[in-house]
């Protein structure tokens, strides 16, 4: 059971929270100038890495807040995201 | 190859068995292969095992960073069945269950193959209403999925007890014939032994550590924790680790692993002789051979290589068993496990070339050990013939571009 540190509500056991996945760039902001190949890896790809990767969780049963936290994919230990650009 | 028969039986009990080969060899690694497949897993074994069978070719090193069937091989739950949506994935489902009933006499092993049938039980109407369209979708391809109802259900399952304060009570449930279990060793062993006997070379504790590239950016080869071997073609058959693995290509791939874990009870007398799976809440349940009962659940709800139990995943699993099962409530449990299990947005495999040129994959089996001899037989092809076989023209990385997605709901206990 993971224990999740909420920016808003604080430490909250894991059923609280629904996994976004891992956190992906923001969408580009003129999709056609891309190519179709840019495109699809940019909606596509995952990096899936094993280690230390950033994850976004939504705090579903509860405040509804989205924030990011990195998480060792080995060993499940949590540190606090480091400068995100976007939630 | 050394046969197995009574007869080798009994002739080597005579010397107290000290005339038994090797299964395979452990040849020294060469500087140079035609073709190198990274994982000897159930896919990397049964891909070499077809390449030197249909295609006669045999200079093939199969390496692996581990032992031999030591990794998602060696994690799952044996289970072999057909029961899926689309019409590509239940044709190549069922070839691979029929290639299952054979392969004990094909390759001269036992696999201790057991075609028990497995039972769905259906505890919503939206999956009644989902599994009666995969019925009928299935019954244009063969492969038999048939609504029962819950006293028969009952009569199948006499573990299962009374029903009545159930909270979620079985509506009915789908019977697949063709649902059977295999020692998970044995089919990793099987195709070692059929293949080595081939010609085709097993290498265990070489990792992967990188990819050489030639000067117009094709893969020439891999580099190893014992050396550079040269390829023309690279196969990868790293469940779970392929992002891991192609990352050293500089290739990001459509897929994300989690957790898959299962546990097994103390061993108990003869109780199930069916696989139930419950779709609904996430549980199936079987008896082995050794009478543990083997109790799996969905897959941990996030990204992880953890391969070792998620309390809160194990929790919601042991719940929903005992509900049906409330006797099940004084068993012990013995162990459990976890597989690292990827898979791609879509739920459906990939074999397929990559980007870069001799590199292919063969990934996102989200559970995939029913499909072990069907996925080497079209992996050798498509690495044999540069063209993805008949039955797994579908599963290219190219259907992501298109955005042709195969969105497949027969998959690991998908609630």
């Amino acid at each position: 059971m993971l224990i999740l540190t909420c920016p808003w509500c604080g430490e909250r056991p894991e059923g609280e929270f629904m996994n976004l996945g891992e956190a992906v760039p923001p969408r580009a902001d003129d999709p056609s100038a891309m190519t179709d190949a840019e495109w699809s890896a940019s909606i596509n790809e995952r990096r899936n890495i094993r280690g230390r990767h950033t994850e976004r969780w939504w705090h579903m049963r509860g405040c509804g807040t989205i924030f990011a936290v990195v998480r060792d994919t080995i060993t499940h230990d949590l540190f606090e995201a480091a400068d995100e650009p976007r939630p | 190859m050394q046969r197995y028969s009574f007869f080798s039986l009994a002739r080597n009990a005579l010397s107290q068995h000290e005339g038994w080969q090797r299964a395979w060899r452990s040849p020294p690694l060469k500087p140079e292969y035609d073709l190198v497949i990274v994982g000897a897993g159930g896919h990397g074994l049964s891909t070499a095992y077809h390449l030197a069978k249909e295609h006669g070719i045999t200079n093939v090193a199969v390496i692996e960073k581990g032992w031999l069937g030591g990794g998602n091989t060696a994690r799952n739950t044996h289970t072999i069945r057909s029961n899926y949506l689309r019409d590509v994935s239940i044709r190549f489902h069922d070839v691979s269950v029929k290639l299952y009933e054979q392969l004990s006499r094909e390759l001269n092993y036992n696999i201790l193959f057991s075609q028990r049938s497995m039972i769905d039980l259906i505890q919503s109407w939206s999956k009644l209403r989902d599994l009666r369209r995969r019925s009928l979708a299935m019954a244009l391809h063969g492969p038999d999925y048939q609504l029962i109802s819950v006293p028969d259900v009952q009569k199948r399952i006499p573990a299962m007890g009374d029903l009545s304060g159930v909270r979620l009570p079985p509506l009915a449930g789908m019977l697949h014939p063709a649902g059977a279990m295999a020692r998970h060793d044995a089919v990793a062993w099987s195709y070692a032994r059929a293949a080595d006997s081939r010609g085709v070379e097993i290498h265990q504790h070489t990792e992967v550590t990188g990819f050489t590239f030639g000067t117009n950016g094709a893969v020439t080869g891999v580099e190893t924790n014992r050396g550079t071997v040269r390829a023309r073609k690279v196969a990868l058959a790293t469940a779970g680790n392929t992002s891991h693995v192609i990352a050293k290509a500089g290739l990001n791939l459509p897929l994300v692993t989690r957790n898959l874990q299962a546990f097994v009870s103390e061993p108990v007398k003869p109780i199930i002789d069916v696989i139930v799976n419950c779709p609904d809440v996430g549980l199936y349940v079987m008896q082995s051979d050794k009478g543990e009962l083997v109790i799996g659940g969905g897959t941990d709800p996030i990204p992880s290589y953890r391969q070792g139990c998620h309390f809160s995943t194990f929790e919601d699993v042991v719940a929903s068993l005992v509900e049906l099962f409330p006797r099940f409530k004084s068993l012990k449990m013995l162990r459990q496990w976890g597989g690292a299990i990827e898979f791609a947005y879509d739920a459906s495999p990939i074999i397929s070339k990559t980007t870069i040129e001799g590199l292919h994959v063969s990934t996102g089996w989200y559970g995939g050990f029913k499909s072990i001899p069907v996925g080497g037989l079209t992996y050798a092809h498509l690495l044999a013939t540069g063209d993805p076989h008949p039955l797994a023209e579908a599963f290219g990385l190219d259907r992501f571009t298109g955005l042709r997605f195969l969105l497949e709901a027969g998959t690991v206990a998908q609630r």
